[in-house]
């Protein structure tokens, strides 16, 4: 998305509109449908009721094990700029008067990335909602792995799974909404795990990015390889949602399992 | 060594792949192929035998060790139904209450058409979580190069070891140099940053032990060093298989929990 005096274009099909006219449409293309990324804390109010939204864990920030060079100081001007202390907000909060710890991670933020601060947050989310035996909605978007924490990054993929698994085995919903991009270990590990998995329209999803696929093989991708519809097709997301019906489907989902985890 | 010493020790030609540590710690080793779901994997070894009469699940990367089976075994780069074995193996091996050893080997899960079809990334998903929760003892060693997610995927185990000459790391130090200068020619100096040697990882408690190799790196002949493996294996099975597997989850869910738990303000 690219800002000219609050004109923004589409990355998709180059059209152009004022801020304010997207957001009355939810940051969503009216020329090809295209859904713009949306910063995490959008995210949250389009998504729970308004007023029931608890952050917690919002002091919980990140480390530097391989002394990165200016990753300290990419970390403090990246905070600064979005007023954000790490890629992922965690918190509790009600959709239509549901319960449930929800979670959006923010693209803008070192490109979603997972390091030991998304790690542990995403890991105490899904401890909470185990032990106050609450549903997780969880939006991800996400490059992968934070690079420059190296194999502490690698290992936060481990211990979200582990989370998962605990969360699930307590015979709790978890809902993984992918939304554009969300690739690498993110995918490989907690977005990859969802009960249930809703996808954003026309979002990338894959494991290994599409440059280094190229470079494998050294040949051109098909058209529409590692979509959200591509995704439905081969069998790994349940269903794609545009994102005006986004609050509605989890709604409807977690009234459907209600029932269920209260018998 | 330099790090990037050490990882070209990890990728030399005649170094021991899976196969030899095979043959030379299993005893009756019986493989199994297959995931019964799409098919065979050759990147990826599984079978049944004994350790010094324990029964055992071996699960293990194999890069091949000529061209023509390095071809065959895809150079040690499993597809998802590599992970969909593994898994059905640990699975059989918690149904008989048999430890699991895993070899890694691998410089990351294959990244191609096929494999983002069959879900590469969800199937790993799938390994870590049930792997951290299998119910009975598993042990990791790295033997050669342990590369990103497709490494972990065999790695979350009650001790995860490394050989004194292999390396483990989020991503290969190409692909690293590649994401972060755009510039894979830049690996050696991607391998000086990354902390990717045994000795680095077991500073940063993220392994638990480091195997002593022979002057220079292991080679096949290297026989002390498959009996050391072999009776580090035992030693720690023998240990693990005492706990009662409630406590042996629990304990495994604290050993990945604790990594990076501690934040400074930065």
């Amino acid at each position: 998305m690219k800002a000219i005096d609050n004109i923004l274009e589409c990355i998709k099909c180059t059209r152009s509109f004022s801020e304010q006219e997207l957001e009355e449409n939810m940051m969503v293309c009216k020329g090809c449908g295209y859904h713009f990324r949306l910063p995490a804390k959008r995210r949250l109010e389009y998504t729970v009721d308004e007023g029931t939204l608890t952050e917690f864990e919002g002091a919980a920030i990140g480390s530097d094990p391989l002394s990165f060079p200016e990753y300290k100081d990419k970390l403090f001007k990246t905070r600064n700029e979005l007023n954000i202390t790490e890629a992922v907000i965690t918190a509790t909060g009600e959709i239509d008067g549901h319960k449930c710890v929800v979670c959006a991670m923010d693209g803008r933020f070192l490109m979603g990335s997972m390091g030991m601060a998304v790690g542990e947050k995403i890991t105490r989310a899904f401890e909470l909602a185990t032990q106050k035996r609450l549903p997780v909605i969880i939006f991800s978007v996400s490059g992968g792995a934070r690079m420059q924490e190296g194999i502490v990054s690698l290992m936060q993929m481990a211990k979200t799974a582990g989370a998962v698994k605990k969360h699930s085995d307590a015979g709790l919903l978890y809902i993984s909404v992918l939304t554009d991009p969300t690739t690498g270990g993110v995918l490989a590990s907690f977005a990859g795990l969802g009960d249930i998995i809703l996808a954003e329209p026309k979002a990338y999803i894959g494991f290994a990015g599409k440059r280094v696929i190229e470079n494998t093989l050294g040949q051109t991708l098909p058209k529409g390889f590692q979509t959200s519809e591509f995704m439905v097709q081969k069998g790994f997301v349940d269903k794609i949602v545009h994102r005006k019906d986004m609050k509605d489907t989890i709604s409807a989902l977690l009234d459907i399992h209600k029932g269920g985890t209260e018998l | 060594m330099t790090p990037y010493e050490k990882l070209k020790t990890a990728r030399m030609q005649g170094r021991p792949t899976s196969i030899a540590y095979i043959e030379h710690i299993v005893d009756g080793f019986i493989e199994l192929h297959g995931d019964r779901c799409f098919m065979d994997d050759a990147s990826i070894i599984g079978g049944v035998g004994k350790i010094n009469g324990i029964p055992v699940t071996v699960i293990a990367q194999e890069k091949g060790t000529d061209i023509e089976s390095r071809m065959e075994r895809n150079f040690g780069c499993p597809n998802p139904e590599g992970y969909r074995k593994a898994m059905r193996l640990m699975k059989q091996a918690e149904k008989f209450h048999r430890p699991v050893l895993c070899l890694v080997d691998t410089l990351g899960a294959y990244c191609g058409v096929g494999a983002e079809e069959r879900g590469q990334g969800f199937v790993i998903a799938n390994n870590l979580a049930e792997m951290i929760d299998l119910k009975t003892p598993c042990i990791s060693v790295v033997i050669g190069e342990g590369g990103s997610g497709g490494a972990l995927a065999l790695a979350c185990s009650d001790r995860v070891y490394m050989l004194e000459n292999s390396v483990y790391s989020i991503l290969s130090p190409e692909g690293f140099a590649s994401i972060l200068w755009k510039d894979k020619n830049r690996a050696p100096e991607a391998c000086e940053i990354m902390k990717i040697t045994a000795q680095d990882l077991l500073s940063l408690q993220i392994i638990d032990g480091v195997i002593d190799e022979p002057e220079g790196g292991a080679v096949l002949k290297s026989l002390d060093l498959f009996t050391k493996v072999k009776s580090l294996v035992y030693d720690e099975f023998t240990a693990l298989m005492k706990l009662d597997t409630d406590d042996l989850t629990a304990l495994r869910y604290d050993r990945f929990r604790k990594i990076g738990c501690q934040m400074q303000k930065i």
